[in-house]
């Protein structure tokens, strides 16, 4: 079957992060580009982190739900280049993660490069009080820190700034 | 097959993978919950960053293995990484210090290989670089925090140093394969990787109270496949599965 470009991309929005499942993973840009040739159809991608384990998991499902509709074959291709940034998360995917109860990255990433440079305010995603605190660079997964609210003394995710 | 670009390429991806290897000792090990994550979260990048570098030397071997092959399959004198990073954990302050000082490294390597002539390496140290930088950022965080501490975790993390200091010298060693990569234009020049290293070093030292060691001989080899005996028992424990039941997969 022929598709157009198009009809891929909004299929591929069925096809959600396994380990944050609000996600789709055009909200996350990890799509990067479709391209078809005949009936063949390529989809790149690019890791948010260099172990993402769900980025085994994501080409299944890529292939999965494109296989459902009847397209065929289907390759799936991942570039590390450009390297992928929390800049590309979609306003709809921001929102949604602040909906699931882990704050959205802080746009204007400081420059990381600096040691210590002060973290930007994180509002808390449950209370949205801005007197928070970090409990851990690291959290539950890659892409994730550790927050506490001072305020509601809810603990919450980060998703950092990358 | 580019057997210098091979070489090279193993250089960094054994570093990853060994460093890798040891963290992910600590996991469920931890001081607590938190530092057990971070360096179990660290130890994930490291060994993500290893899989794409053994996909890329698969495909310069040209012989038709995988990562896995790469991985599981060598001996030990096949091994390329560094001495420092197959040192025991330690305790908790001497993991940070093995951490601090090849992040400052791994940090500066990175970014310089960026600038690689070769488009995959360049690739791959773009995207590494990012995770590196939060490694580094924590590693120095933690030398700080222990080195300024009580008096007990400022000896603690002084001997570590003193201990450690001896395979510091073989980061900037340059190998045949270092040196053929430079004068291709996909290396990195070792002697620029060694000014950043001893400034950050000195400046994290001196806000950690932490006496620089003196300058004493240096241990290396590993670049050249002569490991300390500690890198044996790491492949023992990793390698276990593939080597009893070969192929075996998931």
């Amino acid at each position: 079957m022929v598709a157009t470009t198009e009809q891929i991309w909004k299929i591929l929005e069925e096809v959600t992060d396994p380990e944050i499942p609000v996600l789709t993973i055009i909200d996350l840009g990890i799509v990067r580009d479709v391209k078809i040739d005949g009936e063949e159809i390529e989809v790149i991608i690019t890791p948010t982190y260099s172990g993402c384990p769900a980025m085994n998991m994501i080409e299944v499902n890529i292939k999965a739900v494109l296989q459902e509709k009847g397209f065929h074959p289907i390759k799936v291709t991942t570039i590390l280049s450009p390297a992928w940034t929390t800049d590309w998360l979609s306003e709809a995917g921001r929102e949604k993660l602040t909906k699931y109860g882990i704050a959205p990255p802080v746009q204007g990433a400081y420059d990381k490069s600096a040691l210590f440079s002060a973290e930007r305010v994180v509002p808390c995603p449950h209370c949205n009080s801005s007197n928070t605190s970090m409990i851990s660079l690291f959290g539950s997964t890659a892409c994730k820190s550790l927050y506490k609210c001072n305020s509601c003394l809810e603990p919450f995710d980060y998703f950092k700034c990358h | 097959m580019n057997n210098n670009l091979l070489n090279y390429v193993l250089q960094i991806s054994d570093n990853a993978m060994i460093l890798g290897h040891r963290l992910s000792e600590w996991c469920g090990h931890g001081p607590i919950l938190e530092q057990d994550i971070a360096l179990t979260n660290i130890a994930l990048d490291l060994i993500g960053q290893a899989r794409s570098l053994y996909q890329y030397a698969a495909t310069v071997d040209g012989q038709g293995k995988t990562e896995d092959d790469l991985a599981y399959l060598r001996i030990e004198t096949k091994y390329k990484n560094v001495l420092l990073v197959e040192q025991p954990n330690g305790h908790f302050g001497s993991t940070i210090v093995r951490q601090f000082l090849f992040d400052a490294y791994h940090y500066a390597f990175y970014k310089a290989l960026v600038n690689s002539a070769d488009e995959t390496l360049s690739a791959i140290a773009e995207k590494s670089l990012k995770e590196v930088t939060y490694h580094l950022r924590f590693s120095s965080e933690w030398m700080i925090r222990l080195g300024d501490g009580t008096e007990e975790s400022h000896q603690k993390m002084q001997d570590a140093l003193n201990s450690l200091w001896a395979f510091t010298g073989e980061l900037f060693e340059m190998s045949d394969a270092d040196t053929s990569a430079l004068e291709a234009g996909y290396g990195v020049d070792l002697s620029s990787v060694k000014s950043f290293w001893d400034e950050k070093i000195s400046e994290i030292l001196k806000m950690a109270t932490l006496e620089k060691p003196e300058e004493a001989w240096m241990q290396s080899g590993g670049k050249q496949g002569r490991h300390t005996e500690h890198l044996g028992y790491i492949l023992t424990e990793m390698q276990y599965m593939q080597r009893t039941y070969p192929g075996q997969e998931w």
